[in-house]
């Protein structure tokens, strides 16, 4: 943009064009020169799975303008109102206003079906595409030193929204949806002392009450929005200021960015990836439907349905309540209902297990230094066995949260199901655990295997003598270079256990706790030695029959 | 009066007494208490039963008896009445295939002929509830608003919202609706199959059976209208989200993976 101007007016005395105009007016004002300078050219890695962010950040922007729409035809009031629409199974019933306006929506506003289709199914979207993101952050380490915050607020977008979600899919006082109220509703009264206090504060008296849909409104659309276009803006300010990521490659080090510019290249490729998320989104909203409220009717509360659960994002909380056994202790006139109040505190300890990961991994491997270079997940075995764990305890709860439909489709007894969710929320993660971290070894082996000896061809030599060799082909020094480029940091020593005296050493505790984990991370079980060069110039240049 | 005074020490008069008291109590009972079907004699009725005994001594005896009193392996059907076995048999759950958590649905057996003669036997055995006639279960007859109201109270718990089934303890599960003759969800309200609760006259009215048999023709039909696209099984949630990452997230990567191939080149490489 600056250098098209700066060529425009040495090339051409006379009246200046009026974009210049405006944009030296502009320019005097805020500095847009110079921010555009240092910021229109900034490089971007290309690699699909750096794109998973901009898919929430478009699904963002998609709930956005298609939850501005729905308000203008919301109705957030719990009043009681006949039915008199175009769908005959409910006419004549009692409803709350907010559940006839949101059939109002469905049925008589133009195009109100598809953008309330196109709304939620961004919101499936929205969350589903923040833990897949996630994860490529964790699996890769670019959660390390300079992004840790980041990593957090990030985190926190997911949080909140779980709760954005909640509120949202709430508002229409559908039966389903009134079904979660309830629930919530349970859980908060399991807490101990305060839950009575806050129920009744929440729904202002007895349950349902007439206040949760207008609280439930003013969080959905102006508080937790609020938190998150604040927290989204920082996390973006944060990656342009970190610089973004890369994998190991040749020619990319710690100090530089290989990729494309941001202007022109990135903002068309972005720009353009966004019309490509909303016309996934849009055909899916087109094609299939989504919380279709008029067949489940109005909420009352005498009413329930079977395959009553939350949105994917809170199935796992639904897990942990559907396989918890019901315990409770009544003591002293009072009853603390066990088997709500575990699962409501495990709830946020299981999204706070990853949450802490990155503070938890330094800490043990005493890692400080700035890391912009991304590790191949079978590099860290341990991290990377740590991730697949905490996927494989979040998809054992889901599953324990859908069991009912586990049941009837796969021919199940419900109870199998339930069980094995319970030996399997702590079998299956350790599991995963140690498996993940063999194959990942195992990846280890192959990749010294392929340095040292290159690649298989399949193609099959007999030697003059009657032996039978597999021709190997050598990588060449990209691929090389891929595989050889991580560093192999050693565990922390606590040093020796006695003094030059032969008195024993006072060591701390924590401190050989650490130096344990950090033998578990970088010890001789978790690292399979890279070739060195020695190792690979004796074999290259040896008797060369590879 | 002065006629009755004077013979009342007859010696028939005690005779005629009796023959009074016996006529009237005899006669209150013919016109009070309840005629079971099995009284009506006519020829056609009897020829049901006699062949419908026939068909149960091969089909049906193994299990429940010879008179169909039950056995260790299957339930006394004296009282069950014809609607019972109708539902039962028309619907193919009886004869029984296998023995398992419940009773599955098959093609039927029997013919709607024989089913007849079958449950014209089984009445014969005890009243029960009747076989409902074409108006009582007619879906034109019902209000489908009301009948949303009543199936929300009394039948999704099990059925789910639009009566697509849900399971229940140990294997066992509440059968999807869709599909099934409006006749045979008449008689499973009344007679409460296996796992169900039955719903007789008494606590649920003929009307009220219509009504939600005309919801769930209004919502659970092949023609039924799904204005939001396809319904994905209308279960809820949990199909929405597999939904939503296969074809939602999965699309999108697809889609990131094609862009992020397609850049810019500095130089050829």
């Amino acid at each position: 943009m600056s250098t098209s101007t700066e060529t425009s007016t040495t090339t051409r005395r006379g009246p200046k064009h009026p974009g210049q105009r405006v944009a030296e007016w502009t320019d005097s004002r805020v500095g847009l020169y110079k921010l555009g300078k240092s910021n229109l050219r900034k490089i971007f890695p290309d690699h699909w799975s750096f794109m998973l962010g901009e898919v929430c950040l478009y699904s963002f922007t998609i709930l956005i303008l298609t939850g501005v729409y729905l308000t203008l035809f919301f109705h957030p009031s719990m009043n009681e109102v006949v039915y008199n629409g175009p769908y005959a199974p409910l006419q004549g019933v009692r409803m709350s206003d907010a559940y006839a306006s949101t059939m109002h929506i469905s049925f008589e506003v133009r195009g109100g079906l598809l953008i309330r289709q196109i709304h939620h199914w961004s919101a499936l979207i929205f969350i589903a595409g923040m833990i897949v993101h996630m994860m490529r952050v964790f699996f890769t380490g670019a959660f390390r030193k300079p992004r840790e915050l980041n990593w957090l607020f990030g985190w926190t977008l997911l949080f909140i929204g779980m709760f954005e979600g909640f509120t949202g899919y709430s508002l229409p006082d559908d039966l389903l949806s009134g079904t979660g109220v309830r629930f919530t509703e349970g859980a908060i009264l399991s807490t101990p002392i305060i839950g009575t206090y806050l129920s009744m504060f929440l729904f202002g008296g007895e349950f349902p009450g007439h206040n949760f849909v207008p609280i439930f409104y003013s969080a959905h659309i102006l508080l937790l929005p609020g938190i998150m276009a604040a927290l989204l803006v920082t996390h973006l300010i944060l990656v342009f200021y970190h610089k973004h990521t890369q994998f190991p490659g040749a020619g990319k080090t710690e100090k530089n960015v290989v990729g494309m510019p941001f202007f022109p290249i990135y903002t068309a490729k972005a720009g353009g990836f966004f019309f490509l998320v909303f016309g996934v989104i849009a055909a899916i909203a087109a094609i299939a439907t989504i919380n279709p409220i008029w067949t489940m009717g109005p909420y009352r509360p005498d009413q329930v349905s079977t395959g009553a659960q939350p949105d994917w994002y809170m199935g796992f909380s639904e897990g942990l309540i559907r396989v918890m056994p019901g315990w409770e202790i009544n003591a002293w006139g009072h009853t603390l209902v066990l088997g709500v109040f575990i699962p409501l505190m495990i709830f946020p300890l299981v999204l706070a297990a990853i949450a802490v990961y990155p503070f938890i991994e330094s800490w043990v491997t005493g890692d400080k230094g700035e890391h912009h270079l991304l590790d191949r997940p079978r590099n860290r075995p341990v991290r990377t066995g740590f991730g697949v764990a905490w996927l494989t305890l979040y998809f054992t709860l889901l599953i324990g949260g859908g069991n009912d439909l586990w049941a009837t489709h796969f021919h199940l007894s419900i109870e199998t199901i339930t069980w094995s969710v319970r030996v399997g929320f702590f079998v299956l993660p350790t599991l995963a655990y140690f498996a993940t971290k063999r194959i990942c070894l195992g990846l280890q082996r192959r990749d010294r295997d392929k340095v040292l000896h290159g690649r298989e061809t399949g193609i099959i030599k007999r030697l003059p003598h009657g032996e039978f060799i597999e021709v190997h082909e050598p990588l060449d020094q990209e691929q090389l270079h891929v595989l050889t480029a991580h560093p192999q940091p050693q565990p922390l020593e606590i040093g020796p256990e006695v003094d030059e005296n032969g008195v024993e050493r006072k060591v701390n505790p924590v401190t050989k706790v650490r130096a344990r984990l950090s033998r578990n991370f970088y010890g001789e079980h978790s690292q399979i030695p890279k070739p060195t060069v020695e190792e690979y110039d004796e074999i290259t240049s040896g008797h060369g029959h590879h | 009066m002065k006629k009755l005074s004077a013979r009342r020490r007859h010696p028939l008069a005690a005779l005629v007494v009796l023959l009074f008291a016996l006529a009237a109590t005899g006669g209150l009972y013919a016109a009070l208490a309840p005629a079971p079907k099995a009284q009506a004699d006519d020829s056609s009725q009897s020829i049901q039963i006699t062949e419908g005994k026939k068909l149960f001594s091969v089909g049906c005896a193994s299990c429940h008896g010879a008179h169909g009193q039950g056995s260790s392996d299957g339930p006394s059907l004296v009282g069950v009445g014809s609607a019972a076995v109708d539902f039962q048999v028309g619907t193919g759950r009886m004869p029984a295939q296998q023995p398992g958590p419940q009773i599955q649905k098959k093609p039927g057996q029997y013919t709607q002929a024989e089913i007849d003669q079958l449950a014209a036997f089984i009445a014969s055995l005890g009243p029960g509830p009747v076989t409902p006639n074409a108006d009582q279960y007619d879906p034109a007859g019902g209000d489908s608003a009301k009948g949303g109201e009543l199936f929300r109270t009394n039948c999704s718990q099990c059925h789910n919202f639009v009566g697509k089934g849900g399971a229940l303890t140990d294997g066992k599960y509440a059968p999807t609706l869709k599909g099934v003759d409006p006749k045979h969800i008449y008689e499973a309200m009344q007679t409460g199959p296996q796992n169900m609760p039955s719903f007789p006259d008494t606590t649920m009215p003929s009307q009220a059976k219509a009504d939600i048999i005309a919801y769930l023709q209004a919502v659970d039909t092949a023609d039924s209208k799904n204005p939001g696209g396809f319904t994905l099984g209308s279960l809820g949630p949990v199909p929405e989200g597999l939904f939503a990452y296969i074809f939602g997230i999965g699309a999108l990567i697809a889609v990131a993976t094609w862009v992020a191939a397609r850049t810019t080149k500095a130089k050829k490489s």
